[in-house]
């Protein structure tokens, strides 16, 4: 790592990035949108919640010879690699953002010119296309040091990363889960533990930066206020009408993916907790006139948040619940400075992905008696299998249990070539009008 | 006298039904859609008002649905057709619990209770596969009407079992079979039952309740019907015109909300 590289991402990090946003803040402000009345007043942190992640994607492109660099999975216990301070990139978030930029299509099809199935999930084809082609909304990505990657998402993952680690000829660590089928067993948490402690040794190398132990388990303490923190963030929502929609939090969940372990993510869930109490107190809510309740299951759709929440507001629908944004408050609070690594073992293979289908059932159960969910909606996505596999069965089987009416709908959460407006509002409408009287 | 107007505009025809404040059904009328919606809507409207004999401005409410129900300016209200076709099947056929909906480009397959009401639905998702587009390319490509296509699967001895469900590849595995010199009908038998299949895990997803009813224009299929109520094992009650059952039912709620 050079001084003057040093230097360099000092002074971005200082000034560089503290202009750069007092400019597009006031570009924003420019072209400000008409407020919809179906809509609560926007929550004030969303400008707080945009400079933190702009900083973040802008300061990137300094950290050469600055800071080693990783890409992560969004299932990946980044708390260790923050000990050795890699400045992290996710891309299923970078994929989020071109999503929401409407560059999806655009993206993946550079990963389809080179001959990647377009049934691949399409966060990895929009990484492996602008890996390639570098097309990207966020200006321009750091070349990564480090690539490192958990399965206890999918296995999509393994082998997207695997791609990379081959292209650019570095290293990958894989962080392998076992499958959840019944309860967790002592002999798997070994198994997890182990591979952190043959990790150590490679992440100094790579990093350059020894490993210390009192720094891992500030660094896991914080993850878990982070994590608590945005579990509260999310059950402010029990209240009617719920001082946020869904919709909100997919976008509000930024911080806790690809910040998660560093202070700045639980600064900002704090003062997000704050706004959304003092909302509650108020009476505010995020639906104008909310009378149903209802539940998401899977990613959002990036390319159609906007449309959606205003669809669903101007009937007096909110979304309170989401067993996506659920997932970083679900088992993250696990994690225990005495025990780091056997917590952290246990708080990521216990994710929902990498849990049995009871569990998802479960859960699902219990959300819909926590958050008074009138309804849910299913949305099936061929990108990501894990997530729509079972689907059906879980639709049926609370059904019958809770009674709860839901509707499947299919779409992709980037490409938007694979979904149909038309069909999808005409199901959507059928499930409003079989959910009034 | 109160008169109502139901209007399905479907991809492929627009039906329209006129009732009378007794529920009876006064007059029907069925148009191709064609590119302009509205013009088809106004045929079709215009048509139905001259043969129950009524001008427009006796028509007391008026529901429109299907997917062209977005761009009509002058209704009342828009309904999907999903709970049209419910409500539809349900007067014509009250003891119905699974309605089987099998239009130009959806498929659906809807539960409803005792009243008529949706319980549950499950549509086709993009693709034509188990949709009527999928038999109008397939009886395109051996140049019969649909009518005629229908008939002939029934004809069949020896069943040509056909792999793909997807329009493009079962169009030219189809081309192929012909090529070969294969007998017609035996192909055609294999067309309806990769339709039918599609259909029937459709209708697993939602479940057989009560009477089935099919409707939309693919009703009028024989071959489909047939190979369907063979999976079902018992018959299914189809109206004499099939494709009206949306209209019918939009025509049905424009009365119950003018009360
Ligand atoms: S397949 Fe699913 S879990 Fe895996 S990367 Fe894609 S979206 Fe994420």
């Amino acid at each position: 790592m050079s001084l003057a590289q040093k230097a360099r991402y000092n002074f971005m990090k200082d000034l560089g990035a503290p202009a750069l946003l007092w400019l597009q803040e006031a570009q924003r402000k420019k072209r400000s949108r008409k407020p919809n009345p179906y809509l609560g007043p926007p929550l004030k942190c969303a400008g707080r919640l945009r400079e933190i992640m702009t900083r973040h994607y802008y300061l990137s492109r300094f950290t050469k010879g600055a800071k080693p660099v990783a890409w992560v999975t969004s299932g990946a216990p980044v708390e260790l690699l923050r000990v050795f301070d890699f400045y992290t990139i996710y891309p299923e978030n970078h994929g989020a953002l071109c999503g929401a930029q409407k560059k999806g299509p655009e993206i993946c099809s550079e990963a389809e010119k080179k001959g990647y199935h377009p049934d691949l999930c399409s966060y990895a084809r929009i990484d492996l296309g602008h890996a390639f082609s570098g097309k990207t909304p966020a200006g321009r990505l750091p070349r990564p040091d480090l690539l490192f990657c958990a399965n206890n998402i999918c296995q999509t993952v393994l082998y997207w990363y695997k791609e990379l680690s081959y292209y650019w000829d570095i290293p990958l660590i894989i962080f392998d889960t076992p499958y959840n089928f019944q309860d967790i067993r002592k002999k798997d948490i070994e198994y997890m533990v182990r591979q952190f402690e043959e990790m150590i040794p490679e992440l100094e190398r790579i990093s350059g930066r020894k490993y210390s132990h009192d720094r891992f388990r500030k660094i896991i303490s914080i993850a878990r206020e982070s994590a608590s923190t945005w579990g509260r963030v999310l059950a402010t929502m029990k209240h009617r009408p719920a001082p946020m929609s869904i919709f909100d939090a997919f976008v509000h969940l930024a911080p806790i993916v690809s910040l998660r372990g560093l202070p700045v993510a639980l600064d900002y869930y704090r003062i997000l907790l704050d706004e959304l109490e003092e909302r509650i107190a108020k009476g505010i809510g995020a639906v104008t006139n909310e009378r149903k309740r209802l539940m998401w299951d899977n990613i959002a759709v990036w390319f159609n948040l906007r449309d959606w929440s205003s669809l669903f507001a101007e009937r007096g629908f909110n979304f309170v619940a989401a067993t996506y944004t659920n997932a970083w408050a679900e088992t993250i609070h696990y994690l225990d400075e005495r025990f780091p690594f056997e917590s952290m073992a246990r708080a990521y293979s216990l994710v929902i992905l990498n849990n049995n289908l009871s569990n998802r059932l479960k859960l699902m159960e219990q959300m819909i008696r926590d958050y008074e969910i009138d309804g849910l909606v299913i949305l099936s996505l061929r990108s990501c299998k894990p997530y729509s596999v079972g689907q059906y069965d879980i639709r049926r089987l609370l059904g019958d249990r809770l009674g709860i009416r839901s509707v499947v709908i299919e779409s992709d959460m980037t490409d938007f070539r694979t979904y149909s407006e038309e069909q999808t509002r005409t199901r959507l409408e059928a499930f409003f009008e079989a959910l009034e009287v | 006298m109160t008169y109502f107007a139901g209007i399905d505009i479907g991809s492929l025809t627009t039906e329209v039904v006129i009732l009378k404040g007794n529920d009876r059904m006064v007059s029907s009328a069925i148009d191709l859609t064609g590119t302009d919606c509205n013009e088809a809507v106004e045929q079709a409207l215009g048509q139905a008002l001259s043969r129950a004999g009524i001008s427009r401005s006796q028509l007391s409410f008026i529901v429109a649905t299907g997917y062209g129900r977005i761009t009509i300016p002058f209704v009342d209200k828009k309904i999907t057709e999903i709970s049209c076709h419910g409500v539809g099947a349900h007067h014509l056929f009250p003891d119905s619990g699974t309605v089987i909906d099998i239009g130009g480009q959806d498929s659906k397959v809807i539960r409803i209770d005792k009243q008529g009401k949706v319980l549950d639905f499950t549509m086709n998702d993009k693709c034509a596969a188990g949709t009527g587009r999928f038999l109008e390319v397939m009886a395109g490509a051996f140049r019969l009407s649909l009518e005629d296509f229908g008939a002939l699967s029934l004809k069949s001895k020896r069943e040509i079992p056909i792999s793909s469900v997807c329009t493009v590849f079962a169009e030219s595995e189809v081309i192929s079979l012909i090529a070969q010199n294969q007998a017609k009908e035996d192909i055609i038998r294999g067309l309806h039952r990769a339709v039918v299949n599609r259909i029937w895990s459709m209708v697993q997803i939602v479940g057989v309740h009560g009477a089935v009813t099919m409707t939309g224009g693919v009703a009028k299929n024989l071959g489909v019907v047939a190979l369907l109520e063979e999976k079902l094992g018992g018959k299914i009650h189809i109206h004499s015109e099939p494709q009206i059952v949306g209209a019918l039912g939009a025509a049905l709620l424009a009365k119950r909300l003018f009360i």
